[in-house]
């Protein structure tokens, strides 16, 4: 029985780690390859050891596919192929492969540098790492080898973030990686065609939210930040380097544009600048409007948003400034908050989600004094929270399926209690299976993949001939003979089949004896049988022929008298094999008895 | 010596029979259009291959036939067709088929019998889908004739079981286009088989081929749109179509849905899996709803597009659109919009300072959460978030029209039209604040609403502040507070932007006269008048000061209590605006102040007031200056000039009309003098240099004639004809110094004949208006003209000097409206001293923005006009997209000019300017000789010219020579 057997190693009900298993028409694919945030041990990457033993990966392994570059989703990439040794081919798409390496180096330098970690993967590990993978363009289907191919799907989200279709033979199942329903300022929405796959891995991030609009919170933020710069206040905006850092600089750049504000914006330099230089490449993977627009400007070279310097942060007068990292807990964007903390007029928007314990945590929960470096600080700026996701809610995954028309579903990368309220709507809504297996847990979907036959087209006009109309989408029956060889399929004319193989046809005949209770001639049965058989089988050709047979289309019916009774006359009914049903369906008529003809 | 002679004779006589030969030829060439098919038979017999063939037909296809020799040829290439064995060339004699029965004067009918033949024996499917549309066209074109539409109905019904898909889908279009309607098959014995096209058509909506089902979709349209009635079963069967794998399919169906639900709203359907029934217009809604979070965005726009029209719908279905019902982590959430309006009813003003002010509080029965809505639900909340914006503007569209109907869903949208002010796309803002005027009728905006809408006056696009003015123009605002904020934000927007001072004036007026008890309490305030100190007079030409006074007195017309805060200077500055911006300031009843106009004429009517009135008296003055003496009459018409021109500036309502009759009056004037010239009384050769006077008289009213014509909008027939007696006049004035100044009679003969195929053409022009010209030039004129026509030129000129001289003066009657057509060029300036560098032989784009008010069809009559300094002209049509029209009458011009030149030594300024051209043909009437090809008489008619209608502006610019 053919299946498709999907293991998480991580984000089975959890997010963080993504990397799931997925065997599928005896091909092995592994989709994402992440790293853990919350753990420092060997819990943060997954557990290799799973997939084999003691052989090598790379035979294991048919492919590797990483959706998107944060690094819970590609973080173990390098560990994986290099320390664990895997040779095989990395598919992603250009975006990522170019953003990719800089997180990892950048992970790399914090995890070894800073946090002086022993045995952890090189600079040169990731090179060689990137060496392995193969790029892919939305929409290309790619051979992996003659039976697995794969397609990439926009999936919004971040830059380069794609939804990947892995098929063999006619089974397939999609991989959304994190995607996102709704545009926002630089990416467009996550959109796939009909592609009804057996099964469909989703993440569910936000399985049990229902966001409001987008708008508003745009509009918040603006809002407050323009108020703030009129009233000569100072913004400061954490960030992280990559993603919604892109989506607010945007934001702000075409808002100064529109209102013709001369306030100096500034981002911290480093990782930001790199990451923005590939989003001025990549435009085609933008939203519309900078598609669109990028002839007369490219969005992504700001006019307004210049390059921070340290000695900025004590100029007079107000301005913006984005600084990493975004939750406030080190570097630069700690140091100018402490700078500016003090003045009432400031102003610090958190544009995302703080760990406990960091800083940005403490003021967000409405801590007014801080402890820092054994000193006091008093926070008198206005704390401002901004949520800016980039996950499709609940009502987007909905969505997503919808388009989709899978026949199952999985949820992964989300939390089991809020997964549970989404697999019962799915199955609900649409009546398909809907899976949540933690991670360690294989699940089985037993599928029935369909084999094309090449049917010849003599036979198929053949058939087409005969019935004047064809009801489409409605199921027809069709005479001819099977052919396997070299393993493929063909049906063909029986004539044809014949003459390939070399064989003679064999005529092969039933006949039938239908006793029938008549005293008359012979000639008269018949002629009986035939005025019985023309007025019940108008459709049909009924002949009566010289000799006193009764022909209908191919069959034969004789009649002859009862050797022993004279009353009994027997109808022998012959036909071949190609016109079974009819004869069966006569000889049953016939079975029936004659009416009592008034003649 | 004899050679030589030859040589001549066979010269002189070849000449001879040259000159036969062409007049042969001539004749020849008419004889020879019949025989087109002869021609195109030869052809194709000729042709060796089917590619020559083809080349063949392509080449006579490239030429019209006339009506009369199409049945020839369409015989040659039927007979053609028979014989033909390649498939391509069958393929392009059917297409010509087509073609040829679409010219007109020729009745396809005969041709309908071979096409139908030719069609049964044919094989390849491409042909019979081209054959079938060339029946397409025969059909078409015999839209009266039963029995052939029938016939073709059957045909097209023969081939439907094709199993090429292009023959199904001619088949569905002939169809659509020719089934005919039910009443008719009944009362048709044509003993063809009566058939039901709505099934037969219907049957193939659910074809294996999308491109059928979508041509079967389309033929019902057609089918509606020829006006026959759906029926309702299709209803149920295009509801499954939506659901259909190809966007086609999908968009031309919920068109179908759309149909259906206006033809049959109040039918009641079932909702499956559940008892209830409801409206089909509701459930077609709902499902029309869920197609805008279709899969292609192509059946999105479709979809936005048509839920505006839906106006039937129940108010509950349609405010379910905009509900959205929002949670995190199952609990209940609250949309900013609630909390929003929340927080402004609690009277607080602003928050959100907090985290986890948005946090969820109640928690959410699971089961109750419907994720996928079979409804209406939240169906605009998607398509406003939509990530093409051709879907957000088709949903901010049907959102305008669905709130023009519906207030109750006006006062629901707001907040969503809000948010639209700050799409990413200009366009889109700009829609939405459109619209937003549109319903403004219907709402009244909250305070947090308003100062989101005043946010965007700070925007840089002068259209979106400006339609941002128009909608402030019209908004109702609830408290005072909301009035100030806006006047702060309007004075902020006038600092930052100082070209806007008209538009926020205007604006201030209407927000003025809208809300004057909402402005009362405000008044002390806004003039800083103290109770016990007199505060100093602020300066009276400071804009934002006019601004606050403008509203003030808006507000005061209606508010009697208002003008006891004023203090002293207000008073002062009131009459000083009420004389300088007269058309921005009412006229108040000021206590201890004698209104002015009630002191003079207490009984007229309010909508005739003074200077309306004052403008007809002078005018009415002038039509007796018949009776005066010339030196009289001109004095007269200088003063009246004079006085019009000054009223025109002062009552900007009035300067159309003020100014369309002293142009008119100067006219006269002009004649006048020049026909006080001496020159008259002296012997002709004696004058020709004075006579420079009159000729450029003349000329100028030409100008002037064509100014008033083309100029104005709001011109009727009767200014027109009189318009037209002017120029005529001219005309004749010219003519008759032309012969006074000119020797000789020949160039004389010519203008003579000429001025008389221009009076011919005024009278076949204006022969309906000719009685109102009673005792006018042209009425003496038409009287002597059987005499004129016969007389010499000079005796010509001296009976018109005569009638010119004698000729009354003609009352101009005034139109009702009446707007000179005028342009500001707001940018360039042409204040810059750095002159604009470029390399010579390059070019380099000048951005021009200019304002043009009153142009009728300004894409194709406005030109750029670029002078340089050495006198070369440029003329530069811009595109019709870079014209915007942000309300009625005025237009917006926005357009980039290249500027070109070889390398200067010094920098120079060009001149730019925008031109009105016209042509003078487009005016008049069509009559029935002109179409006749006759072209004499066009020689007036088409004259094509341009009026400068803006003031230059200079721009320095510097071409510097390439470096190698």
């Amino acid at each position: 029985m053919p299946e498709i057997r999907v293991t998480p190693l991580g984000a089975g009900q959890d997010v963080g780690r993504s990397c799931i298993l997925v065997s599928i028409g005896g091909k092995n694919v592994m989709l994402d390859c992440g790293m853990h945030m919350g753990f420092n041990d060997d819990r943060r990457f997954p557990d290799f050891s799973y997939i084999t033993q003691n052989g090598r990966l790379t035979d294991f392994l048919d492919c590797v596919i990483i959706s998107h570059f944060h690094l819970d989703h590609c973080g173990a990439l390098p560990y994986f192929s290099e320390m664990v040794g895997y040779d095989g081919p990395i598919y992603m798409t250009h975006p990522t492969q170019a953003i990719c390496p800089i997180l990892l180096e950048d992970y790399r330098k914090i995890a070894v540098d800073k946090k002086g970690e022993a045995n952890f993967f090189t600079s040169q590990m990731i090179k060689d790492c990137m060496k392995k993978v193969v790029a892919v363009h939305l929409h290309q289907t790619v051979q992996v080898d003659d039976e697995l191919e794969i397609k990439a799907y926009y999936a919004g989200h971040v830059l380069g973030a794609a939804m990947f279709q892995i098929k063999v033979g006619s089974e397939s199942v999609v991989y959304t990686g994190d995607y996102n329903m709704t545009p926002d300022r630089h990416l467009g929405a996550a959109w796939i065609d009909k592609c009804r796959p057996d099964l469909l891995i989703t993440e569910s991030t936000y399985a049990t939210t229902i966001r409001d609009s987008k708008r508003c919170r745009e509009r918040d933020f603006l809002k407050k930040v323009h108020e703030t710069v009129e009233r000569g206040g100072k913004v400061l905006i954490p960030v992280f380097a990559l993603g919604r850092a892109q989506e607010l600089c945007i934001l702000l750049e075409t808002f100064w544009e529109r209102m013709n504000l001369k306030v100096p914006i500034y981002f911290s330099t480093g990782l930001t600048e790199k990451a923005n230089h590939y989003y001025k490449l990549f435009i085609t993977w933008t939203n519309q409007k900078i598609r669109k627009t990028f002839v007369h400007r490219n969005m992504f070279e700001f006019k307004h948003i210049k390059a921070f310097d340290r000695a900025f942060a004590d100029n007079p007068g107000p301005m913006v400034v984005f600084a990493t990292p975004g939750m406030l807990h080190a570097g630069q964007s700690l140091q100018i908050f402490r700078k500016w903390a003090g003045n009432e007029k400031n102003m610090v928007i958190m544009p995302g989600y703080c760990v406990q314990g960091t800083v940005g945590h403490k003021i967000l929960s409405g801590q007014r004094k801080l402890e820092m470096e054994g000193r006091q600080l008093e926070v008198r700026m206005q704390v401002e929270y901004m949520s800016f996701s980039a996950h499709a809610d609940a009502k987007g995954i909905m969505q997503l399926v919808g388009q989709a028309e899978p026949r199952r579903v999985l949820l992964v990368h989300g939390e089991a209690k809020k997964m549970e309220f989404l697999k019962q709507k799915i199955e609900q809504e649409f009546r398909v299976s809907c899976y949540m297996p933690a991670n360690g847990e294989t699940v089985t979907l037993p599928t029935s993949p369909s084999i094309p036959v090449s049917v010849s087209l003599g036979l198929l006009k053949r058939e087409m001939a005969q019935v004047p109309l064809p009801e489409a989408k409605k199921p027809r029956l069709l005479h001819g003979t099977l052919i396997m060889k070299e393993g493929n399929f063909r049906l063909v004319s029986s004539e044809q089949a014949l003459k390939e193989l070399g064989l003679a046809e064999h005529q092969l005949r039933f006949t039938c004896r239908v006793h029938l209770h008549d005293t008359r001639k012979e000639q008269e049965t018949a002629l009986r049988v035939y005025s019985h058989l023309k007025s019940v089988l108008r459709d049909h050709c009924v002949q009566h022929l010289p000799d006193g047979s009764v022909t209908v289309e191919s069959i034969l019916i004789q009649a002859a008298a009862h050797s022993e009774d004279p009353g009994t006359k027997v109808l022998l009914v012959s036909w071949t094999y190609q016109d079974e049903e009819l004869g069966s369906y006569l000889t049953a008529l016939l079975k029936k008895g004659l009416p009592q003809a008034p003649s | 010596m004899a050679a030589h002679l030859k040589k001549r004779v066979y010269e002189e006589f070849t000449k001879v029979v040259q000159q036969q030969q062409e007049e042969i030829a001539t004749k020849k060439l008419r004889l020879t259009k019949p025989s087109k098919s002869a021609a195109l038979h030869i052809d194709l017999c000729k042709a060796t291959s089917p590619a020559d063939a083809l080349q063949y037909l392509l080449q006579f296809a490239r030429k019209p036939v006339e009506a009369e020799s199409v049945e020839g040829v369409v015989r040659i290439l039927l007979e053609h067709y028979y014989k033909e064995n390649d498939p391509s060339v069958r393929l392009k004699i059917a297409s010509l088929l087509g073609l040829l029965s679409k010219t007109t004067g020729f009745s396809p009918d005969c041709i309908m019998d071979d096409a139908i033949n030719i069609l049964q024996n044919e094989k390849s499917h491409q042909v019979l889908a081209q054959l079938l549309d060339t029946l397409l066209a025969i059909g078409t074109k015999l839209p009266e004739n039963q029995a052939v539409q029938m016939r073709l109905v059957d045909v097209a019904c023969k081939h439907l079981t094709d199993t090429s898909h292009g023959v199904r889908n001619k088949c569905l279009q002939l169809l659509g286009n020719l089934g005919s309607l039910e009443k008719n098959v009944i009362k048709d014995a044509e003993g063809l088989t009566a058939r039901d096209v709505q099934k037969i058509i219907g049957d193939y909506f659910s074809d294996q081929d999308p491109r059928v089902r979508t041509a079967a979709i389309k033929a019902m349209l057609q089918l509606h749109e020829r006006g026959l009635k759906l029926h309702q079963t299709i209803y149920n069967q295009a509801c499954k179509l939506l659901s259909d794998d190809y966007e086609q399919v999908r968009s031309a169906a919920v068109q179908l849905i759309w149909v259906v639900s206006q033809l049959y709203p109040e039918s009641i359907v079932p909702i499956p899996s559940s008892n209830e029934e409801i409206r089909l217009v509701d459930d077609a809604f709902g499902k029309i709803c869920h197609m805008v979070s279709d899969g292609s965005w192509v059946v999105r726009v479709q979809a936005a597009k048509l839920l505006g029209s839906m106006e039937q719908v129940s108010s509950h279905f349609l405010e379910q659109t905009l509900d959205k019902k929002l949670m995190s982590d199952l609990r209940r959430k609250r949309t900013a919009h609630e909390r929003a309006k929340e927080l402004y009813s609690s009277g607080e003003f602003s928050s959100g300072r907090k985290w986890g002010d948005d946090a969820p509080k109640e928690e959410i029965d699971t089961g109750a959460v419907n994720l996928i809505e079979s409804g209406a639900c939240g169906a605009f909340v998607h398509g406003l978030e939509d990530e093409m914006y051709e879907v957000r503007i088709a949903a901010v569209e049907a959102l305008c029209m669905l709130a023009q109907s519906s207030p109750s869903f006006a006062e629901k949208c707001l907040d969503f039209l809000v948010d639209m002010f700050n799409d990413e796309i200009e366009e889109v803002r700009l829609q939405s604040i459109h619209t937003m005027r549109k319903i403004s009728n219907n709402i009244t905006l909250r305070e947090d609403q308003l100062d989101t809408v005043l946010a965007v006056l700070e925007d840089s696009s002068r259209d979106i502040r400006e339609a941002l003015h128009e909608l402030l123009c019209c908004t109702n605002v609830s408290t005072k507070e909301g009035i100030h904020l806006a006047l702060v934000e309007l004075l902020k927007n006038l600092t930052k932007y100082p070209t806007d001072r008209d538009s926020i004036w205007k604006c201030l007026k209407f927000l003025g006269s809208r809300h004057p008890t909402l402005v009362l309490p405000l008044v002390p305030e806004l003039l800083s008048t103290h109770p016990f100190f007199d505060t100093a007079e602020p300066d009276m030409d400071d804009p934002a000061y006019i601004a606050v006074l403008v509203l003030i007195f808006n507000a005061a017309k209606t508010c009697p209590t208002m003008p006891a805060l004023f203090s002293d200077h207000t008073f002062r500055h009131y009459a000083y605006l009420r004389d300088s911006l007269s058309h921005l300031v009412p006229a108040l009843r000021l206590p201890g102040r004698k209104v002015l106009s009630s002191a003079i004429s207490p009984s007229i009517t309010p909508h005739e007031d003074p200077s309306q009135q004052f403008l007809q008296e002078s005018l009415e003055r002038v039509y007796s200056l018949q009776h005066l003496d010339p030196q009289g009459a001109q004095e007269l018409l200088e003063f009246t000039i004079r006085d019009l021109q000054r009223l025109g500036e002062l009552q900007s309502e009035l300067a159309g009309v003020a100014d369309f009759s002293a142009t008119y009056l100067r006219c006269q004037l002009l004649l006048i003098k020049a026909l006080q010239e001496k020159l008259w009384n002296v012997a002709a050769p004696l004058y020709l240099k004075q006579s420079d006077l009159a000729s450029a008289a003349a000329k100028q009213i030409m100008e002037e004639t064509y100014k008033m014509e083309f100029m104005y909008s709001g011109v009727e027939n009767k200014q027109v004809v009189i318009i037209h007696h002017m120029r005529l006049q001219a005309k004749a004035l010219q003519l008759i110094v032309t012969a006074r100044t000119t020797r000789g009679v020949d160039p004389l003969f010519g203008m003579c004949e000429k001025f008389l195929q221009e009076v011919d053409f005024f009278q076949r022009c204006f022969i309906a208006d000719l009685p109102h010209l009673q005792d006018s030039f042209v009425d003496k004129l038409l009287d002597l003209m059987p005499r004129l026509m016969t007389s010499k030129p000079a005796e010509v000129v001296k009976i018109l000097q005569n009638m010119l001289r004698q000729s009354t003066f003609l009352h101009l009657p005034l139109p009702e409206q009446i707007h000179k057509a005028s342009a500001t060029i707001i940018e360039p300036a042409g204040e810059s001293d750095n002159p604009l560098r470029f390399t010579s032989g390059l070019v380099v784009a000048l951005d021009v923005d200019a304002t043009l008010e009153h142009v009728q069809d300004p894409q194709s009559t406005v030109k750029v006009q670029v002078l340089y300094p050495d006198g070369q002209a440029q003329m530069i049509h811009p595109k019709p997209a870079d014209f915007r029209n942000p309300g009625p009458g005025r237009h917006r011009l926005i357009t980039q000019v290249y500027l070109s030149h070889t390398a200067w030594t010094e920098p120079c300024q060009v001149e730019v300017r925008l031109l009105l051209a016209y042509n003078s043909s487009a005016r008049i009437p069509k009559s029935p000789w002109m179409e006749g090809g006759e072209m004499a008489p066009q020689l007036e008619t088409s004259i094509e010219g341009t009026i400068p209608f803006s003031k230059p502006v200079k721009v320095y610019i510097m071409p510097k020579p390439a470096r190698r």
